[in-house]
């Protein structure tokens, strides 16, 4: 019996902000253990929805109209709050965008490196510590004893990131939600962080939802792709037959327009507006959406 | 803040009480009234008069009275009060700490009071309570400390009347105080029927000044905690599982105090301000209640002494404000 991870079956979700838009559009796709999944796709696509939906944390504004989110074969959706509180933390992490401001500028590292271990597992004060050293040491920290003391400010963004992702793998998740983890960071602290990324999923065996905008990233780490446009699954598939063969017009008019982190200064070609009519036309909307 | 910052505030702060020094000593020899006028029995002779404006100094010249009376401000003698013909220093030194017990008691309640209610906003937050709350905290937030004062004197004092309407401490009880810290001294020496009455007589004046600052604090406190409560860190503290109070008292509440801060130290002085007609209607034996009869009598030395010590009062709660905000906040003040 194989049953996925994650079985993302049929979701339709509206904003009720835009008067009733759509934001996602009979999307489904499943996740195995242990699999690293990109979700790619230019701004508004929905990306960031579906991952809000996987923690439970939509804003009250967006309303899903159908379809299931199952984890391990449980309807999350239709989950009370109690045994929803139980798994988000615990088996669904989440290494957030910004680093910057995912720290609390108040808090010391420890406490907040540690409230997991505590909160959850319901260890002491002692035992989370040493639990954190060990954490900051896998994730390349090279004084942990100090940066557990400090406070945010005082460490870079890539040492946050670190912290982060860190504080994602703490509990050993079965999933780990990262929404674009390296979009506010430099160029060559980017590099590090997905190799970081990718060691620490293989390491504790967890799958990874990994949204970004940037094909170049989604070839260093993912195993499987998800390309969305308007709240649409556009293509699907394993990540290196999607680069080298794409299905859709609108997956090649992507490779072709980069740009992307490893070739910066590849040839820009914007995607046509023919593809983009295209697309409309396909997933029946009248107006490009703003 | 550095300790080199400290010193610049504090020579700032030499600076500016000596401007407001220089302003009121000017400004009250512009103004009409004559105060020899008002101390003088009529039946008294142009030598008489004379005489007595020699022995205050008022025959001199303005620079010649300021030079005199700055040299024995620095020496820590404000003169005498014409009206009293007491020591300005020592009825300053008795009034003043009525005055600093009410308005901290006031500070303590309107910051407490407001905190607790910005908390319980923001845990209401997405609930109906949370728009009935701010429409009621806009009608608080109109109303300015002597209308409270006065309604209060209706209220709580007339239809129903709960709470002395007027003094500090019930003359009959002849307790006896070492200090003039009444409220301190009582607590602290365990007389506990004189500190409930002091708190008794101290509620509505307490109640006038510190009902606006609670109305500021909640309106401050509440914008603030909404906006930190959206940032990404208090997700991630949800996620693990951190209840919502302690999500505002521990990962909101210290990043979103900075503001509130600020303005309540700004309102603190406003308050003080507020203790003049605030003592005066509860004939609350303060210094703010001695300013009013101090202008009445045109009483310049005590004028002068009670306003450089309000000066002094605002300055010194600037400078403490800026301390804890830098404590709070461990970037430093100078970038938060
Ligand atoms: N808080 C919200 N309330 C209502 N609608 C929202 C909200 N946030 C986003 N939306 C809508 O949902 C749609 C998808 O947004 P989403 O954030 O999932 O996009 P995204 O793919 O993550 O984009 P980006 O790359 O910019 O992060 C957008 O059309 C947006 O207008
Ligand atoms: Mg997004």
């Amino acid at each position: 019996m194989t049953q996925p991870l994650v079985a993302i079956e049929g979701l339709s979700a509206i904003s009720t902000r835009d008067g009733g838009a759509p934001v996602l559009r009979d999307v489904s796709l499943t996740l195995e253990k242990g699999e690293v999944r990109g979700l790619v796709g230019e701004s508004g696509a929905g990306k960031s929805t579906i991952a809000k939906a996987l923690l439970g944390i939509l804003p009250s504004t967006v309303k899903v109209t159908g379809g299931f989110i199952r984890f391990e074969g449980r309807d999350l959706l239709a989950m009370p709050r109690r045994e929803l509180s139980d798994i988000m933390g615990r088996d669904i992490t989440l290494i957030p965008q910004d680093p910057q401001t995912a720290l609390n500028p108040a808090r010391r590292i420890e406490a907040q490196l540690t409230d997991g271990l505590r909160l959850k597992l319901g260890m002491g004060k002692g035992q989370a510590h040493e639990r954190a050293l060990q954490l900051l040491d896998e994730v390349q920290i090279r004084n942990p004893k100090r940066v557990l003391a400090a406070y945010p400010h005082e460490l870079s963004g890539g040492m946050r990131q670190r912290i982060l992702i860190a504080s994602a793998f703490a509990l050993n998740p079965k999933l780990v939600v990262a929404d674009e983890p390296t979009t506010a960071l430099d160029v060559t602290v980017q590099k590090e962080i997905l190799r970081l990324i990718r060691r620490m999923q293989e390491a504790h065996g967890t799958a990874v939802i990994f949204v970004t905008h940037d094909l170049g990233v989604v070839a260093k780490i993912c195993d499987r792709v998800t390309l969305l446009y308007a709240g649409k699954v556009i293509e699907d598939g394993a990540t290196a037959d999607m680069l080298t063969q794409p299905k859709h017009i609108y997956t090649s008019a992507l490779i072709a327009a980069g740009p992307r982190y490893d070739r910066p200064n590849a040839g820009l070609e914007p995607v046509p507006e023919a593809v983009f009519r295209q697309l409309r036309a396909e997933i029946g909307i009248a107006e490009r959406r703003v | 803040m550095t300790a080199s910052d400290l010193l610049n505030r504090l020579f700032m702060a030499v600076l500016t009480l000596l401007g407001v020094a220089v302003i009121v000593f000017c400004l009250l020899r512009i103004v009409p009234g004559d105060p020899i006028a008002m101390m003088i029995s009529p039946s008294a002779t142009p030598a008489d008069i004379a005489a007595l404006r020699a022995h205050y100094g008022l025959d001199l010249g303005l620079p010649q009275q300021f030079g005199i009376w700055f040299m024995d401000v620095l020496k820590g003698n404000f003169g005498t009060s014409i009206s009293q013909r007491r020591d300005v220093m020592e009825l300053i030194g008795e009034r003043l700490p009525a005055t600093l017990e009410l308005a901290f008691a006031a500070l303590v309640f309107g910051v407490l009071a407001g905190g607790v209610i910005a908390t319980l906003g923001t845990l209401a937050r997405r609930t109906a309570l949370d728009p009935a709350l701010d429409f009621i905290n806009g009608l608080f937030l109109a109303v300015p400390d002597f209308v409270w004062a006065l309604a209060l004197v209706l209220l709580l004092g007339v239809f129903w009347p709960v709470f002395p309407l007027s003094g500090r401490i019930d003359p009959t009880l002849s307790t006896y105080f070492h200090t003039d810290f009444y409220l301190i001294e009582s607590l602290v020496t365990l007389k506990f029927a004189a500190f409930g009455d002091l708190i008794a007589h101290m509620i509505m004046p307490m109640l006038a000044l510190g009902l606006p600052l609670a109305a500021i604090v909640v309106r401050t406190l509440k914008e603030a905690l909404a906006e930190a409560m959206v940032q990404d860190y208090v997700l991630l503290a949800r996620l693990k599982g951190m209840s919502p109070l302690r999500l505002v008292l521990q990962e909101a509440l210290r990043n979103a105090v900075g503001p509130t801060l600020t303005l309540t130290g700004v309102q603190f002085t406003f308050m003080i301000g507020g203790t003049v007609i605030v003592e005066r209607i509860f004939s609350y034996p303060g210094l703010g209640n001695m300013a009013i009869d101090a202008v009445i009598n045109r009483d310049l030395p005590l004028i002068q002494g009670i306003v450089l010590t309000f000066g002094a009062i605002f300055i010194l709660v600037n400078i403490l404000v800026d301390l804890i905000a830098g404590w709070l906040n461990p970037r430093g003040a100078a970038h938060g």
